[in-house]
């Protein structure tokens, strides 16, 4: 079930568009941020206040990079994986962070705190190697950098 | 373009943007011009689009059915999702001066009587949508948006859309799609967006470079707009360079100026230890260019000469301590993932080709894949998918190949890499 909050912000996205379906990669924006994710029960949700099948929600939910169909733990890491990037040693910063969260891309650690995704280029590229923690851009990583910055994500 | 953009800083609010003189264009264009006379002046400076293809901005707005200007709605959308590896130019100027955009953005909806225009953002830019956000409800509480502007009569709406990722939102009509709702595939040209775009209706899709350029171009005339470049195509352009120069960046530079201007002067060289191998001089999808190209100035038409695009100006080094196979692989990979899977070509050929080069990178090669690859490079050439994602694609890889054989016939020989 979608809650009062998240169908008052869908139906305004779906105001802007000639008709509620258009809406779709906002709600699924939408749901994502109050959930984390999307759920099978949300695709269902979705396309019924959108006026949608399942099955065409669901096609834009796979589509997408940045919308989750499985759980993801309360950080996501997001390495850049770009050709400059690559140049400037994202590698590096992959397998330091790989063998301390002792997770490869795409996994979760076990206690929920971090999940590990590569990323195609972030627009960072003149402060290789970059990242997203969240919301949050941080670039020129080095080990220690990475140390540091994850201390502030609990 | 970058006169009052503040490096990381805070960007101008609208009362300091207009005491610098932002916003005269919207007010001389909406106030004095009518919409025939604005599109005439872009096509006379000559404004070539600067989101990669350079096509003339002029000429793709008279495109618009304008009879009576009665065929609505249309819509003006910015594309601002800039996914090109290697680019970060149109960031600097969300970041930097949301004003200046949405100075041009009034006018371009303006010329085409556009009712409602959109900000195709980026997800991952999430400074640049706060900063939009920001100035978009300055601008209607202070009547640059809304109804009746200026007293014009002139209507229009301005939202953002925050993108859910993949690189192929980045193709007009894909961004269509995605911007409906849809998943974002590629549609069949023609009809061109001009004619049947954003839910069906007249759509001009321009680059947030292009248009940061409108207000500027109607405050001071298409002659003074030509003169800025060194060529005569007309402005300037935001340049970059990333790699292992000295000083990576991004400068606002007449457009025209040398490969080695660009990497010698302004990016600061190359890193102690390093040397020059070659460079993609518009981002992951140009063509290589090597020491020889040099002194190409970097224009739409000297760079195509040179045997690759000026693309987003934004130039990646590649550099004599980085593979270049495992440079192109990783270009390879990137173009495979990102593929949206509409046309055969496309969605078999790039994950094939990205094997391949995995395979000759971790020494496990035969020569005959160089041969494969090279053909791979044909079929999914210009004119056999349905979209220029693969055929942008195979631009690195064909001059790759061309330059860096040996690399990669030693590759084979030796069963390794010689980098690693």
């Amino acid at each position: 079930m979608l809650t009062e909050e998240e169908k008052k912000e869908i139906l305004t996205e779906a105001n802007q568009y000639p008709y509620p379906a258009a809406a779709c990669i906002d709600a699924l924006k939408i749901v994502q941020h109050h959930r984390g994710w999307v759920s099978d029960e949300s695709v269902k949700d979705i396309g019924q206040i959108l006026g949608i099948s399942n099955e065409e929600v669901d096609s834009v939910a796979t589509f997408y990079s940045r919308i989750y169909r499985k759980p993801v733990g309360r950080n996501v890491i997001l390495v850049c994986d770009s050709v400059s990037c690559m140049v400037m040693g994202y590698e590096k910063i992959y397998d330091y962070l790989s063998e301390k969260l002792g997770i490869s891309f795409g996994e979760t650690t076990s206690d929920g705190r971090f999940t590990l995704l590569p990323n195609s280029c972030l627009g960072d590229c003149d402060h290789a190697p970059a990242m997203m923690i969240n919301n949050d851009h941080y670039n020129l990583l080095t080990a220690e950098k990475v140390d540091e910055l994850l201390d502030l994500y609990k | 373009m970058t006169k009052h953009i503040i490096p990381s800083g805070t960007p101008l609010n609208l009362k300091d943007y207009r005491k610098a003189g932002g916003y005269s264009g919207t007010e001389k264009a909406l106030k004095k011009m009518t919409p025939a006379e604005v599109t005439d002046l872009i096509k006379a400076s000559n404004l070539l689009g600067r989101g990669g293809a350079g096509f003339p901005t002029g000429v793709k707005w008279s495109l618009v059915p304008m009879e009576k200007y009665n065929s609505k709605p249309k819509y003006l959308i910015c594309n601002a999702d800039e996914m090109e590896p290697g680019t970060f130019k149109d960031r600097y100027l969300l970041e930097g001066n949301p004003h200046q955009l949405i100075a041009g953005m009034i006018i371009s909806a303006y010329a085409i009587q556009a009712g409602k225009a959109y900000i195709f953002l980026r997800w991952a830019y999430k400074k640049a949508e706060a900063e939009l956000r920001k100035a978009i409800s300055e601008a209607y509480e202070a009547g640059y948006l809304g109804k009746n502007i200026m007293g014009s009569g002139f209507d229009l709406d301005l939202y953002v859309h925050s993108s859910a990722g993949r690189y192929i939102c980045g193709e007009e009509t894909a961004l269509l799609n995605s911007l409906e709702g849809k998943r974002a595939i590629p549609r069949t040209k023609p009809p061109y967006p001009a004619i049947s775009g954003l839910f069906g209706r007249p759509t001009v899709v321009n680059n947030v470079e292009t248009l940061c350029w409108i207000s500027h171009i109607v405050d001071n005339g298409a002659e003074w707009f030509k003169a800025l470049s060194l060529t005569g195509t007309g402005g300037t352009k935001l340049y970059g360079v990333s790699g292992n120069v000295k000083n990576p960046g991004t400068w606002e530079l007449p457009l025209g100026v040398t490969v080695r201007e660009l990497i010698e002067v302004h990016a600061g060289g190359m890193k102690d230890g390093y040397k020059f191998r070659g460079a993609l001089p518009g981002g992951a999808s140009t063509d290589f260019i090597v020491e020889e190209h040099l002194d190409v100035k970097m224009d739409f038409s000297t760079v195509a000469a040179a045997g690759s695009r000026l693309g987003t100006g934004t130039m990646i080094i590649l550099d004599d301590r980085t593979c270049p196979v495992a440079f192109i692989h990783n270009i390879e990979r990137f173009f495979a993932v990102e593929s949206c899977g509409w046309c055969t070509p496309c969605r078999e050929g790039l994950p094939w080709v990205e094997k391949m080069l995995l395979s000759i990178e971790v020494g496990t090669g035969k020569m005959e894949y160089l041969d494969i690859l090279k053909s791979q490079v044909k079929y999914m050439g210009p004119g056999n998918t349905f979209c220029a994602h693969a055929p942008g694609a195979m631009e690195p890889l064909q001059s790759g190949l061309k330059y860096f054989y040996d690399d990669f016939v030693k590759h084979i020989n030796d069963q390794k890499c010689p980098w690693r």
